[in-house]
Order: structure tokens, then sequence, then C-alpha cells
């Protein structure tokens, strides 16, 4: 006779046991990175798919969310007189926060979901017990490398969205509004500093590189080997990931931000 | 796609990310505006720095010359002491006098460099002897506060209201 | 720790002794199994699905370590535990899982040149000519270049075969080999088994529920049943003419027999809510 309590005490063993499988899971894809480094070829052809191929939606996105970064924040500063200061706002919302935090997201949603789909087909095609009969380590050969190339990818990707968001709005700011050119620029470069900006805008974005990438090899790794498995898992790789970039986000914020 | 084709684009990719990086470093923050070459550090001491932070710009005549770079206090003598490394290409005089200024009117605050009169020059590692401590604005209205005071002590009514003084504007 | 030298005067290459094994404790799959599998033989594993066939695969390659008992190959205990053991041991081991289990991300030709680059340090014009010898072997040379989304079931099977021998294994384990072929397809990979055993002197390992070709390839035959039970073992003939009903119902195909047609269910007439006998 299961009661609630019972049921209640299983399922957060069930989520503290999930918890140490995955930091398992990650030591051993750490332990299988120096391999993968000596494969290089592999993390070359892992960073094309998961780097060059997420180009598109990146830049597209980055310029969008420069557009309308500078069209709100004009209205917001002109009623105070700070309409010159247009680009150092738009700045510092890209590099700062939105850069790292919706490039985070679009990779999770687009480069999360092949990887989970894949490493969940691979697993599903017995392509990762072939391997392993052919005593060669999966994780160094397929799971590393994927590892390696979403860190390498994901800060070139944000930093890349923040850099086309500044030109977008640059476009709407000096060409269609009238700001003036020169004070987008100088004032910017002023107030903005590369090491506790840019810089942290990049740690963040490795940082996030590292979660959505883990969540999604793990997911892939852990699906069940049927069709609903693999969708079910590529969900959960978009949720969580997005989930832990948002709340990390806030901690790092914290950290990096607070004393102004 | 062969494995050359996928090297090259990949090869691009970072190019790509490299210059996104150069292009945020250099032309959208501050990284090239500290001018050529190294600089030396001079300290100061002030009995108040006010909100100055570290890597708040050091500026003479308006031009920026340097940066903050470290705020301490001194245990014994109980003064702020600011580090500025100041762009070598410029030199100061040794009684040059350092004042913590705001910058507009709502401004970050920073430290203003006025040159002195003196032959020699600072040369690194020497203190600035002249400071000129922040104007706290808790001390302003106090001060202004006791001078009226003391106005009012002397005879006059003190129940008009204290106005500024129209002769200042008359100039 | 130093394993001891093969046992070269055993004629078995795989021993199962006393083994039991369950993914958790809730499913015993195999209970005290003991089984041996004699050098340069054919020897098949027969029995419906879900009986543990597949996982005595597993615990033969070391992927799983056994609960109970231990499993030895060449004379080595099988420790899943030990990596660099494992690891020189799979050398010895090739196999062909159900499906082929290609990498799909490969062509052709680097699907059975994977174990020679991974494995080895031949030159390329050596691997070359290797794969393509290997390829040859299953009838596939001419497919070479090819992308593995371009092969057919049967050719994907054949060259997960290639790759499978392409370290020339003293052992090689088929998981149901047979499963989903047409009829050609199927004596083509019956042929091939046995010519392979014969030629290179290897051990083959052959799982599947596939009566007439099991039987026309295997030098031993043994019969499982749900539960990791061994009903029967012996020579092909000898099991098609048993007088066991079990053994007749497997190698028959009798739908009926020691292994119920109906599920468990309760009386069909609770079921339609009528009485025994009573008119509708």
């Amino acid at each position: 006779m299961t009661n609630p309590l019972t049921l209640l005490g299983q399922r957060a063993l069930r989520v503290l046991r999930s918890f140490g499988h995955a930091a398992f899971f990650f030591v051993d894809i750490l332990r299988a990175v120096p391999e993968a480094m000596r494969r290089f070829g592999l993390v070359v052809a892992q960073i094309h798919a998961i780097g060059n191929l997420s180009l598109i939606i990146i830049l597209a996105s980055g310029m969008a969310v420069g557009f309308v970064l500078a069209l709100q924040m004009y209205y917001a500063l002109v009623t105070y007189g700070a309409a010159e200061s247009l680009g150092l706002v738009v700045n510092l919302s890209l590099v700062r926060e939105l850069g790292p935090v919706v490039t985070g997201l679009l990779f999770a949603g687009r480069a999360g979901t092949s990887l989970t789909a894949e490493i969940g087909l691979m697993k599903a095609g017995e392509q990762l017990a072939a391997m392993e009969m052919m005593a060669i380590d999966p994780k160094a050969r397929v799971l590393a490398p994927r590892f390696v190339a979403g860190i390498v990818s994901m800060p070139i990707l944000a930093i890349l969205f923040s850099a086309i968001g500044i030109l977008g709005a640059y476009v709407v700011a000096v060409l269609l509004i009238g700001v003036d050119a020169g004070n987008f620029w100088s004032i910017m470069q002023s107030r903005v500093d590369v090491w506790r900006d840019v810089g942290n805008g990049i740690v963040k974005s490795a940082v996030f590189g590292v979660i959505c990438t883990f969540v999604a090899l793990y997911q892939g790794h852990e699906t069940e080997a049927t069709p609903e498995g693999v969708a079910y898992a590529t969900t959960r790789t978009v949720v969580m990931s997005s989930l832990s970039i948002l709340a990390v986000d806030f901690i790092l914020t914290a950290l990096m931000f607070s004393t102004p | 796609m062969g494995k050359k084709g996928i090297e090259t684009l990949v090869g691009l990719f970072v190019l790509l990310g490299m210059l996104g990086l150069a292009f945020l470093a250099l032309k959208a923050a501050n990284l090239g505006s500290f001018g050529g070459g190294e600089g030396y550090t001079l300290t100061a001491r002030f009995d108040n720095i006010g909100s100055l932070k570290v890597r708040a710009p050091v500026r003479s005549a308006g031009v920026t010359v340097g940066r903050v770079t470290a705020i301490s206090l001194d245990n014994k003598s109980y003064q702020g002491v600011v580090r500025i490394e100041v762009d070598r290409n410029v030199q100061f005089p040794k009684d040059s006098s350092a004042r913590i200024l705001t910058a507009g009117l709502l401004g970050d605050q920073y430290v203003g460099l006025e040159p002195g009169a003196d032959e020699k020059n600072l040369g690194a590692g020497d203190t600035i002897k002249q400071t000129q401590s922040a104007v706290v604005l808790e001390s302003l209205i106090s001060q202004f506060l006791f001078s009226k005071a003391a106005d009012s002590g002397s005879g006059n009514a003190p129940a008009t209201p204290p106005a500024a003084p129209p002769a200042g504007a008359k100039k | 720790m130093p394993s001891d030298p093969p046992n070269l005067s055993s004629d078995a290459l795989i021993e199962i002794d006393h083994v039991t094994f369950g993914y958790d404790t809730s499913r015993t799959i195999l209970s005290d199994i003991s089984l041996r599998f004699a050098r340069g033989k054919v020897t098949s594993i027969l029995g419906s699905s879900g009986c543990g066939k597949t996982t005595l695969l597993r615990l033969i390659g070391g992927v799983h370590a056994a609960n109970a008992g231990t499993v030895r190959f060449a004379g080595e205990v099988v420790n899943a535990q030990d990596k660099e053991l494992l690891f020189r041991m799979r050398r010895r081991m090739g196999v062909l899982f159900q499906f082929g289990a290609l990498f799909t991300d490969l062509s052709v030709f680097e699907n059975v040149a994977f174990p020679l680059r991974e494995q080895t340090d031949l030159s390329e014009p050596m691997i070359r000519d290797i794969v393509l010898m290997k390829l040859n072997a299953v009838g596939l040379r001419g497919a070479a270049p090819l992308r593995i989304s371009e092969v057919s079931g049967g050719m994907a099977r054949r060259i997960a075969l290639a790759r499978a021998i392409a370290l020339d294994p003293e052992l090689i384990m088929y998981d149901e080999p047979f499963a989903g072929l047409d009829l050609i397809s199927m004596g083509v990979a019956a042929n091939l088994i046995r010519t392979l055993n014969d030629v290179t002197g290897s051990t083959s390992l052959v799982i599947s529920h596939d009566v007439p070709e099991c039987m026309s390839i295997s030098d031993h035959v043994v019969l499982m049943a749900t539960g990791g039970r061994i009903v029967a073992q012996g020579a092909p003939k000898e099991l098609m003419d048993s007088s066991d009903p079990e053994v007749r119902q497997f190698v028959r195909g009798e739908p009926d027999g020691p292994v119920k047609f109906h599920y468990p269910a309760a009386p069909i007439a609770q079921d339609f809510g009528v009485e025994a006998g009573a008119a509708p």
C-alpha cells in the first residue's frame, strides 16, 4: 500500500539518483576530452555541425534584436534628453545580457535538440553499443568531440550576436532615427569596459555553452530507444537548458555586475 | 562536403568570431582609447574620495590621460589612497594637484589633474601632494545652513527664505 | 593483476559457468546457466524473443557483469570492470548487431575501415586493401563508396559483417542475423556465416529464432526458453528428431503447446458476461 509520502520519497530519491548519474556522466565526458582533442578532425567536424549551421539564425536574431532594442530604448531615453546614449544602452544590454542569454536559448533550441536527437538515434540503432564492443569508448569518439565543439561555438556565436546587434542598432539609430553617429560610438566607447562588460559576457556564454551541450548530450544518451523517447528527450533538452541558463544567468549577473 | 571543405568553413567561423571580438573590444568598448604605450603610476591621498571607482578616468583639461587602478584606505591616517596610471607620454610638474570632479551634473566621478609650475616632473611612484577631496552633498548643505544660521545670528531676520543672491546673476 | 595465460588445451573458447544475471533485482534474465562453446564450430542459440539470448552475448562481450558465476573467454575470466582486459579481449571478438548498427555518418568504406583505423597503426594503402578484401568476401566490394543511407537492409547486414571481421577475430557473434531478410538474403547470410567459419577457423556464435537456417549451418544448437532456462542442446539433427514437447513446438513452429497461445486472462465467460453454454 503506497501512501503519498512514500511516493514523494521515492520520487525524491529518483531525482537524487539522476543527479548523481548525471554528475558521473559529466566527469566521464571530461575525462574523455584529452583523447577527443587528439582526434581534432572530429572536433572540427562537430564545430561545423554545431556552430556554422547555427550562424544564420544567430545573425538574423542578433540583427533583429539590435533593431528592436534601438527603437524601444530610443523612446525611453528621448524623454530624458539622453538619446545620445542609445549606443551605450544597446551595447551594454547586448554584451552583458542579451548576447549570452538569447544566443544560449537559441543554441539550446537549434543545436541542443539536434545533438539530443542524433545521440538518441545512435543509441537506438545500437551504434554506441557497437563501438563499445569494438573496444572504442563512445564517450571519447562521439560525446567528447561534441562537448568541446559546443563550448567553443557558444562564445563565438554570442560575440557575433552582440556585434551584429550593435550594428543593427546603429542602422536604426543613426540612419533611420537620426541620432548623431559620432556620439553613438564615442559615448559607447567611453563607458563600456572591455574586461568587465565584454569579458564577463564571454565568460557567461562559455558557461552557458557547457550547460547546453552537456544537457543535450545527457538527454540523448539516457533516452529510451523509441520515437516517443527521443521526442520526449529533445523536449527535455530545450526546457532544462533554457531554465538552467536563466537561473545561472541570474547568479552570474549578481556575481559579476552587482558592484557598479 | 569533403573534409577540407569543412575545415575551411570552421576556420572561417572562428575567424568571424575573432573579428567580432575585435570589433566589440575596439570599436564598442574602451580598449583602444587608452592611447599608446604603457603608463606610470602615481599616488594621491584624499580625505574623501566620494563615489570614485576603480577604472574611473583621469583627466587633465578634459582630456583622458589615465585610469584609476586601485583605491584603498590608509589605516593610520584614515585617508583614501588612490593609485592612478598615467599615459607615459604625458608629464606633470611635481606640484600638480589632483581633484575629484563630477562629469556633468549627475555623472560619474573622475580624477582631474591640474598642472603646477614646478620645473621638475612627477616620476613613476611619486605622490601628488596637493589634493582636493570630492564634494559631499551633505557637507555642502550643512555648510550652507550653518552659514545661514551664522548670518541670522548677527541680526538679520531669518524669516526671509534663503534665496540665491541675485548679485551673482547680475555680474 | 596479470591474467592467466590462455588455456590452449581446452577446446571450449567460451565457458559460461553457473551464471545468473538480471538488469535489476526484480527481473532475473538468466539463472544458473552453464554452457560451453567449442572452438572452431558454429553454435546457435535458439529461443523465442526475450529469453535472454542477447543478454548472453552482452555478458560474453563484457558489457555487463554477471551477478553470479563466471564467463570465460579463451580461458580468461571476462571482468567487466577491467578496461584493459576488455580492450584486449574485444579485439579478438567481432560482433554483428541486429540490423547492422552501422555508423550513419560514415560511408560504407569508412565503416569497415573503422576498427582498423581505431585499433591498428596500419598505413592507409594497407587499410584500403584489407577493407576491399573484406567487402569482397561478403560480395559488396563495389558498394565501398556508397553512403549508409543508400544501402538496403540486407546489404547493411553484410557490410556490418565485413566490419565485424575486419580484424580477423577468433570469435564472431551474430545477433539475429536473419531477422527481417528475404529468402535469398537469408540464404546468402547463412552461407557467409558457414563459409567464413570454415575458411578462417574462427568460432561463430549465432543468436536467432530462425530454425531452418540455423539448423542448416550449425554444428551445435542450444535451445533456451523464457527465464534463461536451457531446454535442450545438441547436434541439429538431435533436436529436430527430439520427442520433448517443448523442443518439438519450437522447431516445428506449432502455435500452441508448452508455450501457450493465450496470454494469461480471466475465463472467457467472465469477460463477455455470458454463462457457459447459454444461448446468445
